[in-house]
């Protein structure tokens, strides 16, 4: 097969795969910093009992993160090297500061965080905390910032078919960043709420009644609550900041094959790339129109603007329906917990059962969010200045076959050992309850605030 | 040579990622080689094995990250190079890195009776990851040569390496535990040594025959005359570690750091031989680092943010270290 198709395949994969863990630890390390001050103010266990377990996961999380996270450093090199030969002056440092400032932040002082509990202050093992919850942010923050120059690129010039840095703080800072920052951690955010509300909810179903269940369930619940509202202003505003800067995205995630006034907002089609029309198509008068331009004769751009050079519209299309359609998902289910969990006091079964297997709606809204904006920037690696097609490497198409093939039966084993975990450490917690022993909290009276 | 920042800039970053690779190779070195010995131990002493490393690895496995980083960073053209031409060895390396990280949270967390399942999978993910850094490092000594030849030569150096992992583990072993396993721990590092010896001079010696270039470095006068400590200290460590694998471990665990310190000083002085043999390319006999560097001023931003990153790594990595010290004990989260 075609080395070119193939190694998209194997990036795309690689990365999804890899994107779920940092979606994890990015906003758990916060939540646990949240669980440790709280105990740290109340003396309450079971907050400390609820960041014993949370921080496994995290561990997990973060390990998973760490091994596909090293994979990605390679493949730039093994399936990509015209993308470094071309713009590497300005991913190169973007790229090293993450690994710098961000990566060994986390690397270093997670061993204090996870096992140095009994070992180190209450205090440092508190700062530990903040310095690991610190650096997964900050590494966002690079990446991020890497990513939105690559799908606006500013802040440089072209000599000989490479770019050149001519202005730091325009490419950091490049005009879709602020929002593809906030929407990511917005949504890092979402995928912890409901991971931990879902996991709490099957600790729930188990008969689990215990204060530490309780605790997370809250916190979970509440704060997907919250989130949910701002996310979706937060991801609007994405919406028209890609209007401006990338019209042929916002064009094929409407399916709209046509710029003009009145354009309809489509809630279901099957679009047709050779026939450039939607079959089967639902849509609102106007909607789109409205939505994008607040006007019902606004005029929205449409593909046949950009013949040859939009994104493929089928997946675009479909990825961002899904992940709009999981979000208001989130929002019916995270308010309807947060009113009984708020005015009963209580959790009804059915709902329960449903935040199950909402735990993990924010992997799937986030996924189906990132290949709207990943496969919505193609033909371009970097709009306007580099295509995928001339960054792929000199590599047999039948060892990337290889290597594609051994990836993707790895990630889909650990993938179900990763979630076999997940619920056999909340059935375990489920069981334990209030009673395991917390050596390090209940013994330690000189190192510890003495507990209730 | 004038000594103005581009020529400066590539020089300094050529020494970082140097720098990065030594570390790594030492760091994740000992505790890639104690999941190769994870073989030969037993039940319990996996345990006190994984509690030896436990709070290091991530950071350990993060300087390798950092190697290649800077590499791809810095040196783009080389990356593009080097890891193309290593297409199957850098797969394999990174399966087997994928399999053992995660390996080492999954076997505490799994029910018990899945835990033998992880265990094997952490020898496994060790054994790949070490076996095809030595491939690839056999393969870059001979200058990329992936002929009949350069692969023979990239197994015996892939077998060499991982034996150097395995004398590093167990030297780790020593300076960690105490009672059988200590003494199980200078038994296998005796055994790794001799391999770890082959592995050298089969290195030491392929370099310079593979490229006229690199023999031209060593064996002129007065050159050789300065770089003769390089092998002879080499082997008179050597030799004085094999000596001391028959008196340790001693009363009151004197010395029980030396073998892993002695380990770590054989390690820099034949890193430091292949980097005289390398400099100044980095892609061996083809493009050196002035031509496969990036543009001086965005190496410059980098530098800037590395000066002021590197020496706090460092810094909290000895906390870190200082704060897990002594020996091994269970490993928990509360």
């Amino acid at each position: 097969m075609d080395p070119l198709i193939l190694s998209r395949i194997q990036f795309g994969a690689n990365i999804s795969f890899h994107i779920l863990f940092p979606a994890i630890t990015i906003a758990l390390g916060w939540m646990l910093l949240f669980f440790k001050l709280r105990y740290n103010a109340t003396g309450d266990t079971a907050w400390m009992r609820a960041y014993f377990t949370w921080v496994k996961v995290f561990a997990l999380s973060f390990a998973m993160g760490v091994v596909s996270g090293v994979t990605m450093s390679f493949q730039f090199g093994t399936n990509w090297p015209g993308y470094m030969e071309t713009v590497g002056n300005i991913a190169g440092p973007l790229l090293a500061y993450e690994i710098l400032t961000a990566f060994f932040l986390e690397a270093a002082f997670l061993g204090i965080m996870l096992f140095g509990f009994r070992r180190v202050s209450n205090r440092i093992h508190t700062l530990a905390t903040v310095l690991v919850a610190g650096g997964t942010t900050l590494s966002a923050f690079w990446i991020i910032a890497l990513n939105s120059w690559m799908q606006t690129p500013v802040g440089f010039e072209m000599r000989d078919g490479v770019a050149h840095a001519t202005d730091w703080w325009a490419i950091v800072f490049n005009p879709s960043m602020p929002y593809r920052l906030v929407h990511m951690l917005l949504a890092s955010g979402l995928t912890v709420s409901f991971l931990i509300a879902g996991l709490s909810a099957l600790r729930y179903l188990y008969g689990d009644r215990s204060e530490s269940m309780w605790k997370a369930l809250r916190t979970g619940v509440f704060t997907a609550a919250i989130l949910i509202p701002i996310q979706i202003f937060a991801g609007d505003q994405h919406g028209l900041n890609t209007l401006e800067h990338q019209p042929q995205k916002i064009a094929a995630m409407e399916a709209n094959w046509n710029t003009g006034p009145n354009v309809p907002l489509v809630l279901f089609a099957l679009p047709d790339e050779a026939a450039r029309e939607n079959k089967f198509e639902l849509a609102i008068p106007d909607g789109a129109s409205l939505i994008l331009r607040h006007s019902a004769s606004g005029v929205v751009p449409g593909l046949n603007d950009y013949a040859g050079n939009h994104p493929p519209v089928f997946p675009v299309f479909w990825a961002f329906r899904i992940m709009v359609g999981t979000g208001v998902l989130m929002l019916v289910v995270s308010w309807s917990a947060a009113f009984f969990l708020k005015r009963r006091h209580s959790l009804p079964r059915p709902l329960a059962l449903v935040m199950v297997p909402m735990a993990l709606s924010g992997w799937l809204a986030t996924l189906a969010g990132w290949y709207t904006t990943e496969i919505g920037r193609q033909p371009w690696l970097v709009t306007g200045v580099l295509k995928t097609v001339d960054a792929v490497g000199p590599v047999a198409g039948s060892q990337v076959a290889l290597s594609l093939a051994v990836y993707l039966i790895l990630y889909a084993l650990l993938l179900i050992a990763y979630l076999g975990v997940l619920v056999y450490l909340a059935l375990k917690a489920a069981k334990d309850g209030d009673t395991s022993p917390l050596p390090g909290v209940l013994d330690a009276p000189l190192s510890q605030p003495a507990a209730k | 040579m004038t000594l103005d920042w581009p020529t400066l800039l590539p020089l300094i970053f050529a020494g970082l990622m140097g720098l990065a690779i030594l570390i790594y190779v030492i760091l994740d070195g000992f505790d890639l080689g104690i999941g190769i010995l994870f073989a030969a131990a037993e039940d319990a002493e996996q345990d006190t094995m994984i509690a030896a490393i436990g709070p290091f690895w991530d950071a350990n496995e993060t300087w390798l990250v950092l190697a290649v980083g800077l590499l791809l960073v810095a040196f783009p053209l080389a990356h593009g190079t080097i890891l193309t031409a290593l297409y199957i060895p850098v797969f394999l390396l990174l399966v087997g890195l994928i399999l053992r990280g995660v390996a080492f949270d999954f076997r505490a967390k799994v029910p018990a009776g899945r835990k033998h399942r992880w265990n094997r999978i952490f020898f496994l993910g060790s054994v790949i990851a070490s076996l095809a850094q030595g491939y690839m490092l056999g393969i870059y000594v001979l200058g990329l040569d992936v002929g009949l030849g350069g692969m023979a030569f990239g197994a015996l150096v892939a077998l060499c390496l991982a034996a150097a992992y395995a004398a590093m583990g167990a030297a780790w072993v020593i300076y960690k535990t105490e009672g059988e396993l200590q003494k199980k721990a200078v038994l296998w590092l005796r055994r790794a040594l001799v391999l770890t010896a082959l592995g050298m001079v089969a290195v030491s010696l392929a370099t310079p025959l593979a490229s006229p270039r690199i023999f031209d470095k060593w064996f002129v006068w007065p050159a050789m005359l300065y770089l003769s400590p390089l092998p002879i200290l080499s082997a008179v460590l050597f030799a004085w570690l094999w000596r001391q694998t028959f008196h340790l471990p001693k009363a009151d665990d004197r010395h029980s750091l030396t073998p892993f310190l002695t380990l770590a000083a054989i390690f820099t002085l034949g890193f430091a031989g292949l980097a005289w043999s390398f400099y100044p390319f980095v892609v061996p006999d083809r493009l050196t680092i002035w031509q496969a560097a990036s543009a001086p001023e965005s190496l410059a931003i980098i530098l800037a943010g590395t000066v002021v990153v590197l020496p706090i790594i460092i810094f909290y990595s000895f906390y870190a270290y200082r704060v897990f010290g002594g020996k091994a004990t269970d490993l928990t989260y509360d």
